[in-house]
């Protein structure tokens, strides 16, 4: 499967893996396909607080600009630099490479989004697949 | 994330067809719907389409771009009326960049006018804009003595083979001498074992490269697009889509129709005056706005090159301000720019912001991000070293 079992999803194309009350956050790999060659990826500043739903930054392709949004909610514990310069690691394995880390202020969050399966059922109807 | 881009799935019905759109999707190309046309926006990743016709060889399906025929000995004469450059100028076999202008001197379309002979005028236009064209040409010469305007846009399968190894690519197809053409001439040839194929040293990319003009018939679209690649390999040619094909025309900052160049926008606005022959001895639509507008000191607003300082891409639409944030003007064009590893933009902005390093600030989500001016095209071929 394209997509991690142990991760989940949101409808907006970004993943969150958690570990105890620490979140991981990315993009999946058909919001990487969709996109193209990534070039800028915007991202909060450590300490910064995200809300469930809310808009936390924004990643470039050439040719388009797509909103990122947040999860889960939490405070920013780390930011991925290495995006800075080198955004297409993005495009080489969105599953791997993670955008930032948050502590979760509601874990039970997660349960609201959707699971590996659900989530490769809903981008197979989105695209007519 | 939002709105993801395209999909692969069928077009919805209305979208037209190039001959080789089941070659698009049979190589998997993203496909978008371009001015009406379902065309692919790119096949292995733009970015790498791009590095290809810089450094090697790209071939593009241009064949939604409409051609129109003049046919008799009044052919010159009409093309002159409606076309703000001087075509009397032109040899057999010979092109020129050129314009239809409003009557104020504003854009119809840009054009390239090919000169066939003397009675015969080939005019190349814009995708989007081949309906409005066809009538615009009708109406201001179709009366005009000893002519026939023919619409020849579904005739041709068009391919555009462009880069450093673009010649040593199409040469492999035909026994024509490509080097013998230079830039901006045509000829007729045999090219993939078609005859009379018309091959010009023309393009948008800012590379060197040819346009070839094959019939639009399927099988003999798919099998010559099939033989560039082969011919092309060895050199690392990549098929290309509209979304490189935008990147390698706006670092050569070629204005694109509805972005740079409108019926909004006189030439004098977009730095295209050099192409507008006032004095060439006949007269044209929109000569006589040109003129006046001359007269009377010339553009109020002027195109300029814009390249981002700070982090952030300025992109189409968006809009210019002074550093302290008074809005100017607007990014007519804006996007990273994959050769030059930028984020440059073409916009409108007043002439006393248009200096050569004037600071700007592009107006992104909210923020301003500053930019300078810079000297257009950003980006120029070497030139050959024989």
């Amino acid at each position: 499967m394209a997509y991690p079992a142990d991760y989940r999803y949101t409808k907006e194309h970004e993943w969150i893996s958690a570990d105890g009350t620490t979140g991981t956050v990315g993009i999946t790999d058909y919001a990487q396909s969709s996109l193209g060659d990534i070039v800028f990826v915007d991202l909060p500043k450590l300490g910064d607080t995200l809300e469930a739903g809310k808009i936390f930054g924004s990643v470039e392709s050439v040719k388009a600009v797509s909103d990122l949004f947040s999860p889960a909610s939490g405070t920013v514990t780390a930011v991925n630099d290495a995006l800075k310069d080198a955004p297409e690691q993005v495009n080489a394995d969105a599953n791997t490479t993670w955008m930032l880390k948050l502590t979760l202020t509601s874990p039970a969050e997660l349960d609201a989004l959707l699971s590996a399966a659900e989530y490769e059922a809903f981008v197979a109807e989105e695209t007519g697949h | 994330m939002g709105t993801a881009s395209s999909t692969t799935s069928e077009p919805a019905p209305p979208l037209r067809k190039t001959a080789l759109n089941a070659t698009h999707r049979a190589h998997k190309a993203k496909m978008i719907d371009f001015g009406g046309w379902d065309m692919p926006v790119e096949y292995s990743g733009l970015i790498a389409e791009h590095k290809a016709v810089r450094t090697g060889v790209g071939l593009f399906d241009v064949s939604h771009m409409g051609d129109i025929q003049f046919r008799g000995p009044g052919s010159l004469a009409a093309v002159q009326r409606l076309c703000m450059n001087d075509a009397s100028k032109l040899a057999v076999g010979q092109a020129q960049y050129s314009a239809m202008l409003t009557p104020d001197g504003t854009f119809v379309d840009d054009v390239v006018v090919h000169k066939l002979s003397d009675n015969d005028y080939l005019i190349v236009i814009n995708a989007g804009t081949r309906e409005k064209d066809i009538a615009w040409v009708r109406k201001q010469v179709g009366a005009m003595p000893s002519i026939h305007i023919s619409d020849y846009s579904d005739y041709y399968t068009q391919l555009a083979i462009q880069g450093p190894k673009a010649e040593a690519t199409l040469a492999k197809l035909t026994d024509t001498n490509l080097s013998a053409i230079k830039n901006y001439w045509f000829t007729f040839g045999k090219v993939c074992g078609l005859y009379n194929v018309m091959i010009a040293r023309t393009g948008y990319t800012g590379e060197d490269g040819f346009e070839i003009y094959i019939p639009s018939d399927e099988p003999t679209s798919s099998r010559v697009w099939n033989e560039v690649l082969n011919a092309g390999a060895e050199f690392g040619i990549l098929p290309c889509g509209l979304g490189a094909r935008n990147t390698l025309r706006l670092e050569s900052a070629m204005a694109l129709y509805g972005h740079e160049i409108s019926d909004t926008i006189n030439v004098f606005e977009a730095n295209l005056g050099r192409y507008a022959k006032l004095d060439k001895g006949t007269d044209f639509v929109g000569r006589a706005a040109l003129a006046a507008i001359e007269a009377a000191g010339g553009p109020k607003r002027k195109l300029v090159g814009l390249e981002m300082v700070e982090r952030g891409i300025g992109r189409d639409g968006y809009p210019v301000c002074t550093v302290a944030g008074e809005r100017i003007g607007e990014i007519t064009s804006g996007s990273p720019a994959p050769f030059l590893n930028k984020n440059i933009a073409l916009a409108y902005v007043p002439i006393q912001y248009a200096a050569i390093d004037e600071l700007v600030a592009v107006e992104i989500r909210g923020q301003l991000v500053k930019a300078k001016v810079v000297a257009t095209p950003f980006y120029k071929r070497p030139k050959k070293s024989t």
